[in-house]
């Protein structure tokens, strides 16, 4: 599975999920994922809207069963179906932050109560034990103690990913998926937020998936990159290699549709706009999934479906036959 | 690409809008949404307006739309000229003569902006059965032409079709066929690419540009992209809190940065240079609350080099050159503080 960088953390093997919508229609959210994550590395994970992200971190966690295929998290197999006692046990490791700070939040529930609910869920921890926990986390995240016995309507959309995050961290987790943290905030608040996670990161030892559209937020923050495209993985490797160097036909599209904030670059840059849109990922077809958006495609390509194979003494896997 | 915008006593151009200020009525009180906000913009110029959430850049050209609803919105001062005649709060707005044929607008949800009972081909059509006095056919086949024009597939079918058999990218194509269905000369998009995919944006940043150098109409580009921004724009007008604070050429805005909040928007983002930044650095704190805007500068809370003066006086546009105005007393002849990383004209004036 090429170089890693510390001991694998997180295995999935040949990972799948699909969702039943009736009349023998399967919508192919994820299909067949092998990916590794080893520990204390960030694993970006980008891609179009509709092409399994979420799903997948969704997977791992078990918040959504498995289709099929498997997830070893430090060599222990996770169930296929979460039962409330297996989420009692994983939840202290492996934890979630959410994509849309105005939705994930119960806006009935104070933020102490949202912050101390995994710890009071957790048995063997006083009332006065929880309270001050989250006080230290509610400083740790740049929020006040007093915030409290707030409710999440006072708070803004930065500081609510805030509760988010430290909601997420209180229950000191190994192994954090971070959905999309950032996408919902402002630009200036966005780089406050992404700082107070490499900070916490660095201090925690924390390995993370970090789910985005943003390419160059993902570029900045990962040590490598993974590109999914309707479900399943085309390209993987070190961050910067991936996006300054893409070998997969659609990664070299979607790093050309990033617009820099750089004017003259941009007058510069030939215009590599893809044709089409991402297809519908219901009983998806045999051959390339990008088959026929690919302005490079050849024949075998709408056949045979690429498998992710490392590339020749790199530690980069591509799913392209022109590439194997 | 013209430089001169906003000098005083520069000639007519199409769109002119001088010192706008907008308030909105709540229980909490007045919010001072749009607080002395100039402009203006020409035939076959993009003019970025770019800040974050909440600084009064959708308000700005919602009022001058007249789409702000009035109460609780009221537009407390200013004029907005297009081609010399007055169309703020005036009948003319409000009316058909001018909104929808003269200016097009396309919004940032274009999942929620179209009519979801109506077939998209009869929504095109509309406009022109109001503006342009087409019957029913003439107008439904001139629909078809425009989502031809604007790249949308088997168009005759897709005519025929409802909102909710679209995709967001074609939704906003369609939007936009609406938009430019009766030839205006400007275009005003909210937020066009927001709710998109870069792949998507990036056709959809394509065919605005396409359609601007066939049909020479301006674009009002409201983002808080700065790559969407470098992408469009001629000329960008950054806001903050209610104001724009530096208004210059693309060029001006990414490499002669000189107001303190345009280079922060700057750096918090990551650039894609390796070798240039390592760390992102955020604006601490958050922008001011528009119930009791700061009677100075509305930045002076965040910013790394505020002086008293800051607080205490309002500043005024500095000119760097023509058509590069900062508004920032660090521009002051007599200002002690001169940063290495904003740029400064030599001879600066008031």
């Amino acid at each position: 599975m090429g170089k890693l960088v510390g001991e694998p953390i997180l295995e999935m093997g040949n990972l799948t999920r699909y969702f039943d919508i009736g009349r023998k229609q399967f919508v192919h959210a994820v299909d067949g994922i092998n990916l590794t994550v080893s520990e204390k590395e960030i694993l970006g994970l980008v891609g179009e809207s509709g092409s399994g992200k979420s799903t997948l971190g969704k997977v791992v966690l078990g918040l959504e069963p498995k289709t099929s295929g498997w997830v070893k998290y430090r060599g222990e197999l996770l169930p296929q179906k979460y039962k409330a006692r297996d989420f009692q046990k994983w939840s202290a490791k492996m934890q979630m932050i959410f994509q849309d700070p105005y939705s994930s939040l119960n806006p009935r529930m104070t933020v102490g109560e949202i912050v101390g609910e995994g710890l009071r869920l957790r048995s063997g921890t006083t009332k006065s034990q929880i309270k001050d926990k989250v006080a230290d986390w509610l400083l740790k995240v740049g929020l006040q103690t007093d915030h409290m016995s707030r409710y999440p309507h006072e708070f803004s959309g930065g500081q609510r990913q805030r509760i988010g995050i430290a909601r997420a961290l209180i229950l000191e987790p190994e192994f954090v998926v971070c959905d999309e943290p950032i996408s919902a905030l402002d630009v200036s608040v966005q780089a406050q937020v992404i700082n107070l996670m490499g900070d916490l990161k660095e201090k925690l030892g924390l390995t993370l998936i970090f789910i985005a559209h943003d390419l160059s937020m993902v570029r900045y923050v990962s040590d490598r990159m993974a590109v999914m495209y309707l479900g399943s993985i085309v390209e993987v490797g070190k961050a910067d290699e991936v996006y300054f160097d893409p070998k997969h036909p659609y990664t070299e599209i979607l790093v050309g549709s990033n617009p820099e904030p750089d004017p003259n670059l941009e007058r510069q840059r030939a215009s590599t706009t893809i044709k089409g849109e991402i297809p519908s990922p219901v009983n998806v077809p045999a051959g390339c999934r990008f088959a026929n958006r690919c302005p490079k495609v050849e024949e075998n390509c709408r056949r045979v479906t690429p498998k992710l194979i490392p590339l020749k003494d790199s530690d980069r896997q591509v799913a392209c036959h022109l590439l194997n | 690409m013209s430089r001169n915008i906003n000098q005083p006593n520069s000639s007519p151009k199409l769109l002119n809008v001088n010192k706008l200020a907008v308030e909105f009525d709540t229980y909490g009180g007045v919010v001072h949404a749009v607080r002395d906000v100039s402009f203006s913009v020409d035939s076959g110029e993009t003019l970025a307006i770019v800040g974050e959430s909440g600084c009064g850049k959708s308000v700005t050209v919602q009022s001058i739309m007249g789409l702000i609803p009035m109460p609780p919105g009221r537009i407390t001062s200013g004029s907005a000229l297009l081609r010399g005649h007055e169309i703020l709060g005036t009948a003319m707005i409000q009316g058909r003569d001018i909104r929808g044929s003269e200016i097009g607008m396309i919004f940032q949800d274009p999942m929620t902006s179209l009519n979801p009972t109506m077939s998209i081909g009869d929504q095109i059509a509309e406009p022109l059965q109001v503006h342009k006095g087409y019957d029913y056919r003439k107008a439904y086949s001139e629909a078809i032409k425009l989502l031809e024009l604007t790249k949308i597939p088997e168009s005759t079918k897709r005519a025929k079709q409802y909102p909710f058999e679209f995709s967001g990218g074609m939704l906003q194509r369609a939007m936009i066929a609406m938009a430019i269905s009766c030839k205006p000369s400007i275009l005003i998009a909210d937020e066009p690419t927001t709710a998109l995919d870069v792949t998507i944006q990036a056709q959809i940043l394509d065919l605005l540009q396409e359609l601007q150098r066939e049909t020479g109409m301006a674009i009002v580009l409201i983002t808080h992209d700065l790559g969407v921004v470098a992408r469009l724009a001629n000329e960008v007008a950054v806001m903050y809190a209610g104001k724009i604070v530096e208004h210059g050429s693309v060029e001006d805005i990414f490499y002669r940065s000189a107001h303190p909040y345009t280079l922060g928007l700057r750096e918090a983002m990551p650039t894609n240079d390796p070798d240039k930044q390592s760390v992102l650095s955020p604006i601490p704190g958050s922008p001011p609350d528009l119930f009791s805007p700061p009677v100075g500068c509305g930045y002076c809370a965040r910013c790394p080099w505020s002086m008293s003066v800051c607080e205490n006086k309002n500043p005024e546009g500095f000119y760097l050159n023509e058509g590069h105005y900062s508004k920032c007393w660090m521009h002051h002849q007599q200002s002690p503080v001169k940063p290495t990383e904003l740029y400064f004209e030599q001879q600066t004036h008031g």
